[in-house]
């Protein structure tokens, strides 16, 4: 296997393994905990390397974890006090834990390599170098083999609990009733989360981590409302943003991992705007129907209130009418020529008048508005 | 104690010292907003986002001077925020998915054109990094001056639309019925928010930053039901943990400045929740022995059980 394709392939590995638990992260409103999580691992390994005094040591990537759990249960403990918001407690626990980390790096770690950059940052670039020999044979790139079983690790939990997260996730309460411990699912979906930061972040650095975990699922909930298709289309989202990013990358002779976050936004960002239904341009489109339709029954309804009144020349004037609902003219012509078209309304000398079928619609309309 | 006084005639140290507090003073008050409002993590997420815009700014000028960078960092921190306010205001996407999403994609890009950079022979790059990342020892007597500018430019803007942010933190929609122009307030504190977080980069880095935003506000709302008393409050707790972390870096070898300002201020929180009269977790648990002492005295049931 040539460096170029063990790239790819670590990446696409990486990129299916960070986005299955991203998906639940995304729905369960819980993004920011893998930031957190990213961050407080180092703790765990400098912990697990006092220990250890080893940097190839497993126990590592077991503290590691170990401490992403940790930072989950510090996080929620404080949350419960009810004394400060979700966020806060987010935001205050994985600095400390980072800062402690930091001081120990630098008090006591200093003349080892155990580098905040190579965590922080990781590049996929040197994965490679790292080769796994077995039997004294090269059977490719140690990182393929880690992040492999790391996948097929959240591959089988998610297929074996998959109706339990799913359940969790959209109706926690439903869930205890079921008998099916929310905390539990809750912890199993942590410790996942944690392992799998742990096995990526030698390969993409911690930050990146973040945009693999919430990148594809972000973009996949804009396209789908099924679980099933929303996994399934994160982790294709998520491989197109790994293979894309690393051509990205060779092109312009860049970082890879940031390229493939650049990739991940960029998707992103096109599904954000063109999403049907869900994206930007159908959102603007459905708030300027709705606006619309709003303004005609607003109009309908004053004419029908002030049908045959003495008032009706000044209330239902063609040109009085802007200023009476203080809305521009050009969005009063607009409504004014919907309502026309739809024959609803008709112009007798410049006052606005409802037809029998506006007059019908407004009642009705009335009815399903107000009427139980 | 000798040392701390012969400490506090260092020219070094003063400047640091200064820088620190008037950090901590800034990134208090403003995080106020940030907490009350439920955008505590947008401090994490905006300073995360800052770095292309530091090493853009840097590509498109070629110098380092603070302002310069800051300038970049503010531009791409301000992005990032509209990106974000817009992706939750026009989907179904959730506030903290679109943090986490905006936040890693800049930094991506911001690591890409930091890899670009440093194939350009001969650019004096060195110490682009150390900016994003935070080294307050390199902080000088100009950054400081530039800081209390910021400051107090910050300040006035706080007095000014103290009600309306007032208003606009605890009741939005009667905001919006009294006709404020909500979206422009909503900007406008956002932006201040961010030059908060930038000015703070340099002194304790990025990942540093959100807690400075986040734990003197923490700290100072369990002490209080009161706004201003909490602004003040947070003012205070930011100011004395940037200094008391500076104090402790300079006579502690080896120990770096903006994590132990960071472990400082977490400390008060950790003390605030605990002891906070009213609200802290001490006195609740005292309120909850006398009720039951008392239920015991009139002859009840302990524990009665509820669901």
């Amino acid at each position: 296997m040539s460096p170029q394709f063990e790239i790819q392939l670590i990446a696409v590995i990486v990129a299916v393994a960070c986005s299955l638990p991203g998906v639940f992260l995304v729905l369960r409103k819980m993004s920011m905990m893998s930031d957190s999580i990213t961050h407080t691992i180092l703790l765990g390994i400098v912990l697990a390397f006092f220990l250890t005094h080893d940097l190839s040591s497993p126990l590592l990537i077991a503290g590691a974890a170990f401490m992403g759990l940790a930072t989950v249960w510090l996080t929620e403990t404080l949350n419960r006090t009810k004394l400060l918001s979700e966020d806060a407690s987010i935001g205050i626990v994985f600095p400390l834990l980072f800062s402690i980390a930091i001081i120990l790096i630098t008090r006591y770690a200093g003349s080892v390599h155990l580098d905040t950059d190579s965590v922080l940052l990781g590049e996929l670039a040197f994965a490679p170098f790292n080769r796994m020999i077995l039997f004294g044979y090269d059977i490719g790139a140690k990182a393929i083999y880690s992040t492999l079983t790391l996948l097929l690790i959240n591959l089988i939990c998610i297929i074996v609990f998959f109706k339990e997260l799913k359940v969790v996730t959209f109706d926690p309460i439903l869930s205890a009733v079921l008998g099916i411990s929310p905390t539990l699912i809750h912890y199993g979906l942590m410790l996942l989360v944690s392992m799998t930061t742990v096995g990526a972040f030698e390969a993409v650095g911690s930050v990146l981590v973040v945009a693999f975990m919430i990148g594809p699922p972000a973009t996949a909930y804009l396209l789908t409302d099924d679980l099933k298709h929303m996994l399934m289309l994160s982790t294709g989202i998520g491989a197109v943003n790994g293979i894309s990013g690393f051509y990205l990358a060779s092109w312009l002779d860049v970082s890879i991992s940031g390229s493939m976050a650049v990739m991940t936004g960029f998707v992103f960002f096109l599904v954000f705007i063109t999403a049907p239904k869900k994206g930007f341009i159908s959102s603007i489109r459905r708030h300027k129907r709705q606006k619309l339709d709003f303004s005609m029954k607003t109009l309908l309804f004053h004419l029908y209130q002030h049908e045959g009144s003495e008032a009706e020349s000044q209330e239902a004037g063609l040109h009085t009418l802007s200023a009476h609902f203080r809305w521009d003219e050009a969005f009063t012509n607009k409504t004014v020529k919907y309502l026309l078209k739809e024959g609803n309304v008709s112009i007798e000398n410049e006052v606005i008048k409802l037809t029998t079928k506006g007059r019908e619609l407004s009642d009705q309309e009335y009815k399903a508005i107000f009427s139980e | 104690m000798e040392q701390v006084f012969t400490l506090f005639k260092d020219y070094t140290f003063q400047t640091v010292a200064l820088g620190s507090a008037i950090l901590g003073l800034l990134s208090g008050i403003l995080g106020s907003f940030a907490v009350l409002r439920k955008q505590s993590l947008l401090g994490d997420g905006v300073s995360h986002a800052a770095l292309p815009g530091v090493i853009l700014a840097f590509i498109l000028t070629g110098s380092k001077h603070t302002e310069v960078l800051l300038l970049g960092a503010l531009v791409s921190g301000l992005m990032a925020t509209l990106f974000i306010i817009s992706i939750v205001k026009h989907t179904r996407i959730k506030f903290d998915s679109a943090l986490a999403l905006v936040m890693s994609v800049f930094f991506g890009f911001g690591l890409v054109l930091l890899t670009f950079v440093q194939k350009i022979p001969n650019s004096n790059q060195a110490g682009l990094k150390r900016f994003i990342f935070g080294q307050a020892s390199t902080l000088l007597q100009r950054d400081v001056i530039f800081m209390s500018l910021c400051g107090v430019i910050l300040l006035i803007l706080v007095l000014l639309f103290w009600k309306e942010f007032k208003l606009f933190i605890f009741d939005m929609e009667y905001a919006r019925s009294l006709g404020l122009p909500a979206n422009k307030i909503n900007l406008l504190l956002s932006f201040m928010i961010v030059m908060a977080i930038i000015i703070g980069l340099q002194t304790v880095g990025v990942i540093l930053m959100s807690a400075m935003l986040i734990a003197p506000a923490v700290a100072a709302r369990q002490w209080t039901d009161r706004l201003w008393v909490m602004v003040m409050l947070s003012a205070v707790f930011g100011a004395v943990s940037g200094i008391l972390g500076t104090i402790a870096s300079s006579l502690t070898a080896k120990l770096p400045t903006g994590p132990a300002i960071v472990v400082f201020i977490s400390c008060i929180v950790i003390f605030s929740i605990l002891f906070a009269p009213g609200r802290g977790i001490l006195q609740k648990m005292i309120h909850r022995r006398n009720l039951k002492q008392m239920i015991k005295r009139r002859g009840g049931n302990e524990d009665v059980s509820t669901i």
